[in-house]
């Protein structure tokens, strides 16, 4: 099996204070702390245990900064063997369509049996790129999978639906398949896959290099802008229980019980 | 003229809420646009799946056939490349659902078209049709422009408006199939029900409920003993049951299960749309989270903002105390 894997390094905003810069446009990204794309992580475990399983060669692939590096390194610490890193300031990154198309590039001319995504980016999660590029690639896909199962020259593909209903499809190969969360369990980098990840080979490309023609990914070629972004108000009608951990648990307390809700 | 073209969505026989949901907003830019609403439902035994939406007051466009039993991202992609050719629709529209991430994106590169993906609003201004979409899980919202094209491709996402009442009875037309034979390269196998597990969180008197914020699962037991404190069921997020701290069939969301409790306790859950759209019907919501921006405050009608390491251990035992 040959497979590539598209990961993508994203900023943690669960407990963070997000605010938008004065150009309106984008976020400040200073303070927050990055990693990789929490579907991606399972889409690289997803190609390890495949390629434990059946053999083969599993790729990493991510455009992004230098800063990104250790993430490639960890998914490669963890058994990835290769990684392309693409960094060009012309591509269009708001529109999954234009990411696709530079991933496609990436890939393409290469011989490949499967090709993972995550299905969802956490931080502007459009849960389209993977779809996209499977189209640019020319060949069939997946989405929203949560179980893969290789059969001779096909996959069976357990698709996650609304409810958590599964429906499983099969596909012939080469394919696309986009990676659900909780597909599998994420190992953790062995000490001995650090040191190694340190020696493999990991190759920084731009557009030029890739062959790709910029004004088919540039912000010309994207048919959408992003005008603006704002912080949605919050419309709290919550009462907000005020003081001391103690003394917030006993007036929580107190009113749960006298508002017979316990 | 502004044709705006929904795609409906249905399974297992029974349409899907966002199929209503999308007539809260397909009308207004068909009117912004001046156009007409056309929905699109393609299937197998089609009849009162059509009725029901024509009641709408829309042209319901239906393609019936046993070929179309199961849902098939190809079958739709080639489906609808040809109809985008054949009808020329301003806006082609459908949700953000495992159905509509599976084909849209493929279909705008097909077509070269552009796509806006999870819309939760939609507004046609100065020869311009804008969307609005949430980034950063619901942190910040982003205004999407399309540059002018023949046709716009957009998903909405689910749960985002209300399902107006019906309104007015409408047609429906039954259309030839573009699409004559079957195609091979992915053939539906079979649907797997969701497990079912020892407690039926949807039946549910109270749930405390945790998320990622519980860090390792050796914190349990402080969840557990308020839950038996005030006789509750324990259920999570979806980072909470990704991470194998609780069962799969506790996951409450839109991929999981739509609870209706009494009493929901959410602690360390941020409050992503998903699993919004999984707990607001609860009676009463209680929230723990450390973070005062977190969206799930936007649903709660008691809110705590600090530790819950800090506040449920007292919690409980206050709880204890009053209960006698
Ligand atoms: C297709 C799809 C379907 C999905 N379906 C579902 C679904 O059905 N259900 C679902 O829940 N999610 C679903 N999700 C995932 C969803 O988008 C979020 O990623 C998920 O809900 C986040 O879970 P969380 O709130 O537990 O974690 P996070 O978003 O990481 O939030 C953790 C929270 O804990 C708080 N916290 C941390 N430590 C503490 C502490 N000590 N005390 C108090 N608070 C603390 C933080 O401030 C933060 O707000 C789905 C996603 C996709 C793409
Ligand atoms: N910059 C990127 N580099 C590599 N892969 C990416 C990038 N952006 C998106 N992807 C892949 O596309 C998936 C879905 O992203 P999205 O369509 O934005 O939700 C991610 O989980 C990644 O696997």
């Amino acid at each position: 099996m040959k497979t590539f894997v598209c990961i993508k390094y994203v900023p943690d905003t669960s407990e963070a204070e997000v605010k938008v810069n004065p150009d309106g446009v984008t976020v400040d990204s200073s303070r927050f702390s990055f990693d990789i794309n929490d579907a991606d992580n399972y889409a690289v475990e997803e190609s390890v245990l495949i390629k434990e399983d059946k053999g083969g060669e599993v790729t990493v692939v991510s455009i992004g900064p230098k800063q990104s590096d250790v993430m490639i390194r960890m998914a490669m610490a963890k058994g990835c063997d290769k990684a392309l890193r693409v960094e060009d300031e012309r591509i269009a990154d708001h529109d999954p369509l234009m990411v696709a198309r530079v991933l496609a590039g990436a890939i393409k001319g290469q011989e490949f049996d499967l090709v993972f995504t995550g299905c969802w980016a956490d931080d502007d999660g459009h849960m389209s790129t993977g779809v996209a590029l499977a189209e640019y690639l020319g060949v069939n896909h997946a989405s929203m999978v949560k179980k893969v199962e290789i059969l001779d020259g096909k996959v069976k593909a357990h698709r996650e639906l609304e409810g958590g209903l599964m429906e499983v499809v099969e596909l012939e190969l080469p394919a696309v398949l986009t990676i659900q969360t909780g597909i599998n369990e994420p190992r953790y980098a062995p000490i001995r896959g650090i040191r190694q990840a340190q020696k493999k080979e990991l190759n920084v490309a731009g557009l030029d290099d890739l062959g790709i023609d910029p004004a088919e990914v540039g912000s010309d070629a994207s048919q959408v802008i992003v005008e603006n972004l704002y912080i949605p108000e919050v419309e709290s009608t919550a009462e907000f229980i005020e003081g001391e951990p103690e003394e917030k648990a006993e007036k929580l307390a107190s009113i749960l019980v006298k508002g017979g809700l316990v | 003229m502004g044709n705006i073209l929904v795609v409906a969505e249905h399974r297992q026989g029974v349409l899907r809420d966002i199929s209503f949901e999308m007539m809260a907003i397909a009308p207004k830019i068909a009117e912004q646009m001046g156009g007409e609403v056309i929905v699109l439902l393609i299937g197998s035994g089609m009849d009162e799946m059509a009725k029901k939406m024509s009641e709408y007051g829309v042209k319901v466009m239906v393609i019936d056939d046993p070929l179309f039993e199961y849902f098939n991202a190809e079958k739709y992609q080639k489906i609808l490349s040809a109809l985008i050719d054949d009808l020329k629709p301003a806006v082609l529209m459908t949700g953000q659902t495992a159905q509509g991430v599976d084909f849209m994106p493929a279909l705008a590169v097909e077509k070269k078209l552009p796509l806006v993906a999870e819309a939760i609003d939609l507004n046609y201004e100065d020869s311009t049709l804008k969307a609005t979409r949430q980034i950063y899980s619901g942190k910040v919202n982003a205004t999407v422009a399309f540059k002018p094209a023949d046709t716009y491709l957009v998903t909405i996402r689910e749960s985002a408006v209300e399902a107006p009442e019906p309104s007015a009875s409408g047609s429906v037309e039954k259309l030839d199939s573009p699409l004559k034979e079957d195609i091979s390269y992915r053939k539906f196998v079979e649907y797997i029900e969701a497990e079912v597990g020892d407690v039926d969180i949807t039946q549910s008197d109270i749930l405390v409920s945790v998320g990622r914020g519980l860090k390792e699962d050796k914190n349990l037991p402080v969840i557990e003993e308020l839950a038996q404190a005030i006789k509750a069921d324990i259920s999570g997020s979806r980072a909470a049951t990704d991470a194998g701290w609780i069962p799969h069939d506790r996951q409450v969301g839109t991929s999981g299960k739509t609870v209706k409790p009494k009493l929901y306790v959410a602690m360390g859950i941020s409050g992503a749309f998903q699993h919004l759209a999984g707990m607001k019907g609860a009676k009463t919501i209680v929230a723990i989270n450390k973070d005062p921006e977190a969206p799930i405050f936007a649903v709660a009608d008691y809110a705590i903002v600090d530790d819950m390491f800090k506040v449920v251990p007292a919690l409980t035992e206050k709880l204890k105390g009053l209960k006698g």
